[in-house]
């Protein structure tokens, strides 16, 4: 891949393994992972359930410690939780006594003890960005799932990060529900062009949404098994799909995740 | 039919009231018409008489002692809960230290013990307290435990990623997160303190309901140790729905959906 060398990747993994300890003994979750993923870059990572996805997502995160190899971001080695990461999850786990407003600025209130008016201002500019501005000030009680996961975004972009992990955060979703999420994150993604890592199950949702797919090899010892780029321009749309090039890319995709291919 | 039901359900307290009401007629009819004795089973009637007997001001000092050892009891259980739960729920070592403990002594029967706290501690306040407490704090301690640790695990992750001081993980995500656990503890616990209250008046006391009935009894006036012991379930009835109240004033959100 073509990669200027002197501009620093937005997230890297070198050599990193992870390690955990079970009541079965030690499981070797990573191994030898290699990637580097560029500023403005929409990665999305597939592979087998269990493979260490999430894990992968946590050391990026500063939650977990690596057992070994290192991870960077912006060319820092990454020993904490940094301010500059908004974290999607796979459940939007809203707080069910504050209203919409006050759960997208609870990062602020919770990190610094108050909330400014510029930080509500800007929850304020975030839910109308996710189509939520008429409902900020209800709780979340008797929202659908999606727009339980659209507050769940405003929340991670409050602080304006660089990088947004994803983890399936579309996954609890329903069919539909979950088709217009991704365009509506790919407009997102266009207007503020983070660094995005968005992990998913979903080989459609991968191919819309991504510049680049990465496949995970099967655990334990999962690593990078496929570096893949995406050919569609964007905007994409229903029709991006019906390329032939995106059509091998996902009849690839397929194979290889179905068959168990991935060594 | 079943129209005219939904109706009579939706208004609060009406379907109970009524139930109350033709026990109490069904009580009354059969006591005179098996002419059951009063020591047995006084009637309603006899028992309304036995509020007479003694005055409104002596009521009232009796139900304030019991009201106010129950209260310093249930209070003591909640300021003691707070940390401890939030101890277990931080610190495993504390967690597997502590709770076996917390489970033997909720295993013995407080009821037992309390003629032993009677006799080292003295019969004072400080033993009514300590044997109220003792009887109520187990249920507040596990569900307010339950609750915290039932906050979903991406909250905490959210927390950790923030770096925010860890005393607010549990100011401003498992105390709240457990907000509705809390409540149905508080609702046990404060009718159990009120048992609490009596419990040690049995044993040790010179005034209060637990002690009046107990003094009634003994001389055989069977119609006003009942009119205490309505005084008790009013008591606690009235305890209960000041909890229940106040989680429907204050926390609507904890409230399950359909008793909104
Ligand atoms: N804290 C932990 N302690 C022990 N084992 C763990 C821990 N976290 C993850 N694992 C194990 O590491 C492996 C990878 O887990 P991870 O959750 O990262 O997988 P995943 O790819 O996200 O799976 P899924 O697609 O189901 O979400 C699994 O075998 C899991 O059981
Ligand atoms: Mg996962």
């Amino acid at each position: 891949m073509a990669v200027n060398t002197n501009v620093t990747p937005a997230i890297q993994f070198t050599d990193v393994e992870m390690t955990f300890d079970t009541r079965a003994g030690e499981l070797i979750a990573l191994q030898h992972v290699n990637l580097a993923i560029n500023d403005h870059e929409f990665i999305a990572v597939l592979g087998p359930s269990g493979c260490g996805k999430s894990t992968l997502m946590r050391i990026v995160a500063g939650l977990l410690k690596p057992s070994a190899g290192t991870v960077s971001v912006h060319g820092e080695n990454v020993v904490e939780p940094r301010d500059d990461i908004g974290i999607v999850f796979q459940k939007p786990t809203l707080l069910p006594w504050a209203t919409l407003e006050d759960n997208v600025v609870f990062p602020m209130k919770h990190k610094f003890g108050r909330v400014t008016q510029e930080q509500r201002e800007r929850a304020h500019e975030l839910l109308k960005l996710v189509g939520l501005a008429s409902l900020e000030n209800r709780r979340p009680g008797r929202l659908s799932g999606g727009m339980q996961q659209r507050v769940g975004i405003a929340r991670a972009l409050l602080h304006n990060p660089d990088i947004l992990l994803m983890d399936e955060p579309f996954s609890a979703l329903d069919a539909l529900t979950r088709e217009e999420m991704g365009y509506e994150l790919q407009n997102i993604w266009q207007e503020h062009r983070k660094t995005v890592m968005f992990i998913t199950h979903s080989i459609v949702e991968a191919v819309l949404l991504a510049d680049r797919i990465i496949v995970m090899s099967h655990g334990p010892g999962a690593h990078v098994a496929e570096d893949l780029r995406v050919p569609a321009p964007r905007p994409r749309t229903g029709d991006s799909m019906r390329l032939s090039e995106m059509q091998d890319l996902v009849s690839h995709l397929r194979d290889i995740l179905m068959t168990k291919k991935v060594a | 039919m079943t129209a005219t039901l939904t109706r009579v359900n939706r208004v609060p307290g009406l379907l109970p009231g009524l139930t109350f009401l033709i026990i109490l007629v069904l009580w009354e009819t059969s006591t005179r018409v098996f002419t059951i004795p009063t020591f047995l089973l006084p009637a309603p009637s006899r028992i309304l008489e036995g509020f007479d007997a003694v005055t409104v001001s002596r009521w009232l000092a009796h139900a304030w002692a019991t009201l106010r050892v129950a209260m310093l009891g249930f209070l003591t259980a909640i300021v003691v809960s707070l940390p401890l739960a939030i101890a277990l729920t931080r610190f495993k070592l504390v967690s597997s230290g502590i709770y076996p403990l917390l489970v033997v002594i909720q295993s013995t029967p407080i009821v037992a013990v309390a003629p032993i706290i009677i006799v080292t501690m003295g019969s004072g306040d400080v033993s009514r307290v300590l044997i109220t407490f003792m009887i109520s704090f187990f249920p507040l301690v596990v569900s307010m435990t339950t609750g915290m640790k039932a906050t979903p695990d991406e909250l905490i992750e959210l927390s950790h990623s923030l770096k925010a001081p860890a005393i607010r993980e549990f100011t401003q995500i498992r105390i709240p997160y457990a907000i509705p656990y809390i409540f149905s503890g508080l609702k046990i616990s404060v009718t159990l303190s009120v048992i609490g209250a009596v419990v040690a008046e049995f044993v040790a006391a010179e005034k209060g309901i637990g002690y009046f009935i107990q003094f009634s009894t003994s001389l055989f006036k069977i119609p006003q140790a009942w009119a205490g012991l309505g005084i008790l379930v009013l008591m606690s009835l009235t305890l209960f729905q000041i909890i229940a109240q106040t989680q429907r004033y204050f926390f609507p959100w904890s409230l399950p959906r359909e008793s909104k």
